[in-house]
């Protein structure tokens, strides 16, 4: 049976969504199941406690004082000498900032292959199939895995369909005083930005998201895409025209140059569909468009269309969404 | 004090993407290919290290076929000041560019710092700054949006999720990978054009440098173009109407609220 190690990211003491989701999905297919989670000794209780929930055969508590916070060096150094030790036959973790930052050193110093930002990870007897977007999900490819074991794969938020019921009885948490390694460079200081303490999710992990254009004319008419997002528990994105203009920040852009979301409804609001904003989005599971041309390219990539004023469908859909939901 | 930028060429982005007939290879054909967006980025912040530490020479390096050439002149026109293309084949993986790379940049002597752009915009992958950071055993910090250079440090900001920022501080020699906003990529002018034209490319083959082709380590098969939607329902009637026949869809039809 192939041994699957799922390193699980936590923030403050708690599991990301992501790495519950992954963590989650793997414990359907019939194989043992690690979890990695990484931090400093006695921080790591809650999080162990959440990762056994699930079918795991282990959770591995990798604790070192330099781990306190995030360092590229000492995350790969732990996550690489466990799965060496372990002789793990695949490695698997969720996207994000972190792995996105160490995973390749982790493949680098096991000499594996690795796939990055997946849609589709399964496993074929012992051997891991990948497919990934590449070209800004222009196209998609089939992965083959030619380096040594473990093959990596990271894995973008929501494409395994979101977490499943937890199954597991408790499983055996370890916890195991790691090596770090030489680490130069590592986290001194996070300034955690508005959004961020507002407990808002951010883009690339939201489930709804709601998007404005160029069309919204000014930074303050974002309020009434605010209101809209408040309601449905959405994240607000926007295309590049609108942050060119200095209506949104960068970090809200979504496209080719912005994030790559995928969230389950994605509604655009008097955004056009240039080839670059749907390299974005379009993997979105729903799309709904509103924009008051009819021949917008947007529309032959939506799901639902609106022909309309974005300034009476916005408010009207506040309304209409707030009854459905409460 | 050697400054070194990696660059990609890539297709730029507005390029049809076209599947080979056997589905294992994409046909660019017909492509224009330009610099990576995240690596003019990259491209700037050296020449503007280079401004201010008069004994600084950026060396611009790119893995890949002949044509990358092209951005390598481009980069030269910008200000780097000599170019080197590693000749590494089409089908290269992460981990076999950045080991190419990072014995090139050895090759060359003692860096200092090491500039890419945070991703490619062709395979997305994201991982040659940190692979190769770890073939030269070198510290790293990705996805950045503000550099101070001191004599021996680097404060460098990262950019994560909900755009939170990250605080690093980093010994040199180092790796940095730009995001974009780190700065405002210049245009080269005419002139620089030109002179860049007559410059000499050094051409560094993997024999040289000691990589062989089992350094891949994925490879890929089975393109295909993502799935074709079935088609926009478009909503009749005025706004009230549409908005609730659009509530109702998306409880009953679409499931998604
Ligand atoms: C290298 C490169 C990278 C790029 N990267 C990105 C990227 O990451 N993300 C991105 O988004 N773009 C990107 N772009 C830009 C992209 O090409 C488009 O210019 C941009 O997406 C257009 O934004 P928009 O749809 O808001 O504006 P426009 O194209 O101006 O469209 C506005 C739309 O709003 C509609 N409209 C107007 N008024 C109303 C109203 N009252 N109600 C409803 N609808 C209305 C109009 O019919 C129109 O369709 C990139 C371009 C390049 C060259």
């Amino acid at each position: 049976m192939a041994k699957i190690f799922i390193y699980c990211e936590q923030s403050t003491g708690k599991l990301k969504k992501g790495a519950i989701e992954v963590l989650s999905n793997a414990c359907t297919w019939g194989s043992e199941i690690h979890a990695l989670i990484v931090g400093k000794p006695g921080s790591l209780g809650e999080a162990a406690a959440e990762a056994s929930k699930y079918a795991v055969t282990k959770v591995h508590c990798l604790e070192n004082d330099a781990c306190d916070t995030y360092s590229p060096e000492g995350f790969a150094t732990v996550v690489a000498n466990t799965a060496k030790a372990e002789s793990a036959d695949v490695l698997l973790t969720s996207l994000s900032a972190q792995t996105k930052d160490f995973f390749p050193r982790v493949s680098v110093k096991l000499e594996s292959g690795m796939a990055s930002d997946c849609t589709a990870v399964s496993l074929e007897g012992d051997t891991l199939k990948a497919t990934r977007p590449m070209y800004a999900g222009k196209c998609y490819a089939n992965v083959e895995f030619s380096g040594a074991k473990p093959a990596i794969a990271t894995i973008r938020a929501n494409a395994l369909g979101g977490i499943k019921d937890s199954t597991g009885t408790g499983s055996d948490i370890a916890h195991v005083a790691a090596d770090a390694g030489n680490i130069r460079t590592k986290v001194v200081e996070i300034v955690t930005s508005d959004i961020a303490k507002s407990g808002t999710i951010d883009l690339t992990e939201a489930e709804r998201i709601v998007s404005g254009g160029r069309s919204l004319k000014n930074a303050e008419n974002f309020t009434i895409l605010e209101e809209l997002a408040s309601v449905l528990g959405a994240t607000v994105g926007a295309s590049r025209a609108a942050v060119d203009a200095g209506y949104r920040p960068h970090k809200d852009q979504v496209g080719q140059t912005g994030k790559t979301v995928s969230p389950v409804l994605y509604m655009a609001f008097g955004i056009s569909g240039a080839i670059q904003h749907l390299a974005g989005m379009r993997t979105s599971k729903v799309i709904v468009a509103i924009n008051t041309d009819s021949n917008a390219p947007i529309f032959q990539k939506a799901d639902y269309g609106i022909v309309g004023d974005l300034f009476e469908a916005a408010p009207q859909l506040t309304k209409d969404f707030k009854e459905a939901l409460s | 004090m050697k400054i070194f930028v990696c660059i990609k060429q890539v297709p730029d982005t507005e390029t049809r993407i076209k599947i080979a007939s056997d589905g294992n290879r994409l046909d660019l054909a017909g492509a224009k290919w330009i610099m990576c967006p995240y690596d003019e980025f990259a491209v700037e912040e050296a020449i503007r290290f280079k401004e201010k530490n008069s004994d600084a020479t950026v060396t611009v390096i790119s893995a890949g076929p002949e044509r990358v050439k092209e951005a390598l002149r481009t980069a030269l026109a910008m200000g780097c000041d000599n170019a080197l293309q590693v000749a590494l084949p089409e089908n290269a993986d992460s981990f076999m560019t950045a080991k190419a790379l990072a014995k090139s940049i050895a090759a060359e002597g003692e860096a200092h710092i090491v500039f890419t752009g945070k991703q490619a915009i062709d395979d997305d992958a994201a991982q040659v700054t940190q692979a190769m950071a770890e073939f030269l055993d070198m510290p790293a910090v990705s996805v950045v949006l503000r550099a101070e250079y001191g004599a021996n440090q680097i404060q460098a900001e990262r950019e994560i999720e909900g755009g939170s920022i990250e605080k690093y501080e980093a010994p040199m020699p180092c790796v940095i990978a730009a995001q974009k906003g780190m700065n405002e990529p210049r245009y080269a002018s005419l002139p620089n054009i030109m002179k860049a034209k007559k410059k000499v490319i050094k051409l560094v083959s993997l024999a040289d440098i000691g990589v062989t082709a089992d350094e891949i380590k994925i490879s890929y098969s089975g393109f295909t173009l993502p799935p074709e939607r079935a088609g926009c329902k478009m909503l009749e009637g005025d706004v009230p109407t549409q908005s609730k026949e659009l509530v109702r869809l998306l409880r009953e039809e679409a499931k998604v609220i």
